[in-house]
């Protein structure tokens, strides 16, 4: 992709909150800088935000428990709000939900505005609420996330296990928009992740424009259930002036 | 899986409704009431929701269930979590052994990715939450429907990540109960999908009764 293409290029400090509306064909990569990032994201309709990310649509669909290229974020209108392009780590969480400040509290302790200025102990709840509250979005309107950089497997009995030092330096997952889609991005600590220190790591961020998937883009040929997806997506933006 | 059945008698329940395949369920359960729901055909999915009746912005949260608990699977002793971290049920007998909460509702449109665009037309969970929130809450729309419990279903989930819809393993006659830990509304969509083997293609009742605190 050319140099001219690039739209946006900032740093995630460990901490930080981040939103924007990814228009139709742009992609965004999540870079982790020095390995052991974990990003929380939520994905909705910047036209009309009540549809939005869907969890179980995206796993039933596709048979999967897990994110990494080649797969798609369905919303619960049965269309695509993101494809995964592009994904160097393998595999991204979005069973296991966030955290908010009572586990921040048991686990880091205080960590007040007061005592650690722009070091403070952010939750990803909080910043959920501030960033999708720009958009005169609510608590309503958090469903269950996507968790970047994360690994949670799930063994023969149904139990959990957070896999530590899963994304290393130099990791990156590259998203395509593929409707106008606003991404809500908290880089905060994961509630299972057993370090008791807080020391979210710093991400890199680039937005490029660029087209949405075509005939045979590997995201819609897949599987049968994403060429429908892709289908209804298209069918959705049919008759506007830049498709 | 450990199974559990209940003292409880049907007979000293305060509420005893059969809800048929494709309609929807909504009641408040008080504080300290048992819900039990129950298959009465077998291999039905009672897609269900849970909300705090008194703030339903604080509702029930799949995934902080089943992190909280460290396990995908609902069964005796899981703790239904809302979005604030309050446990809203406490499952306390249950004859089936594994309840599904990653799988969701089905709707018109994700039928349509799922098994061809021509299914749309097909009734669905999600119509039967949209219509009990419209006609029987003063508060709940399309933004209060979240990732929902499938009692009955298996849906499991492998090591590698790939997740599977499998054969049921509930039976005629099989319940869950569960013992509501503040006054909770529960939304029920009895699942009409014709669509899925899960089901041997053939939707049925489920019953629901409740008993005071005892």
């Amino acid at each position: 992709m050319s140099e001219s293409s690039l739209i946006l290029e900032e740093p995630l400090r460990g901490g930080q909150t981040w939103s924007r509306v990814l228009h139709r064909g742009h992609t965004l990569r999540l870079t982790d800088v020095e390995g052991g990032a974990a990003v929380a994201a939520l994905f909705y309709n910047a036209e009309e935000p009540s549809e939005r990310y869907n969890m179980p649509d995206t796993l039933k669909a596709q048979h999967i428990a897990r994110l990494t290229a080649g797969f798609v974020l369905y919303s619960d209108m049965g269309r695509v709000l993101c494809s995964v392009t592009q994904d160097s780590v393998g595999w991204h969480d979005t069973i296991t939900g966030h955290a908010t400040a009572a586990h921040g509290r048991a686990k880091f302790g205080e960590g007040s505005y007061q005592q650690l200025r722009n070091d403070w102990y952010r939750n990803t709840r909080d910043n959920f609420l501030v960033e999708l509250g720009k958009y005169d979005l609510g608590k309503r309107d958090i469903v269950a996330n996507l968790n970047f950089f994360v690994k949670v497997v799930v063994d023969g009995q149904g139990g959990l296990g957070f896999v530590p030092g899963h994304s290393k330096a130099g990791d990156y997952v590259e998203l395509r928009s593929e409707m106008n889609t606003l991404v809500v991005l908290s880089n905060t600590p994961h509630p299972l992740d057993p370090s008791k220190t807080y020391a979210p790591k710093p991400v890199a961020l680039t937005v490029r424009a660029g087209a949405p998937a075509g005939p045979e883009d590997p995201c819609r040929l897949s599987r049968p259930e994403n060429g429908r997806g892709f289908t209804l997506t298209e069918s959705y933006f049919a008759g506007r002036a830049q498709a | 899986m450990t199974l559990l059945e209940s003292k409880l008698d049907p007979a000293q329940a305060v509420f005893d409704q059969v809800v048929l395949a494709g309609d929807g369920f909504t009641h408040v359960v008080k504080r300290g009431q048992v819900f039990r729901i129950v298959d009465l055909e077998g291999n039905q999915a009672a897609d269900t929701l849970f909300y705090d009746a008194h703030a339903p912005e604080n509702r029930y949260s799949a995934v902080d269930t089943v992190r909280e608990q460290g396990n995908i699977y609902l069964t005796t002793g899981t703790r239904l979590m809302s979005l604030d971290g309050d446990v809203l049920m406490t499952i306390v007998a249950d004859t089936c052994g594994r309840h599904d909460t990653l799988g969701g509702a089905c709707a018109a449109e994700s039928n349509q990715v799922r098994y061809a665009l021509e299914k749309k037309y097909m009734h669905a969970c999600r119509d039967t939450f949209l219509l009990q929130c419209a006609c029987h809450t003063r508060d709940l729309t399309k933004k209060d429907i979240t990732a929902n419990v499938n009692f009955f279903m298996n849906v499991p989930v492998t090591p590698e990540g790939k997740l599977t819809f499998e054969d049921g393993v509930s039976g005629p006659g099989r319940y869950v109960e569960m013992r509501a830990e503040r006054d909770v509304r529960v939304l029920i969509s009895n699942c009409p999908q014709l669509n899925n083997p899960c089901n041997g293609y053939n939707p049925t009742p489920v019953r629901v009764l409740i008993w005071d605190a005892h």
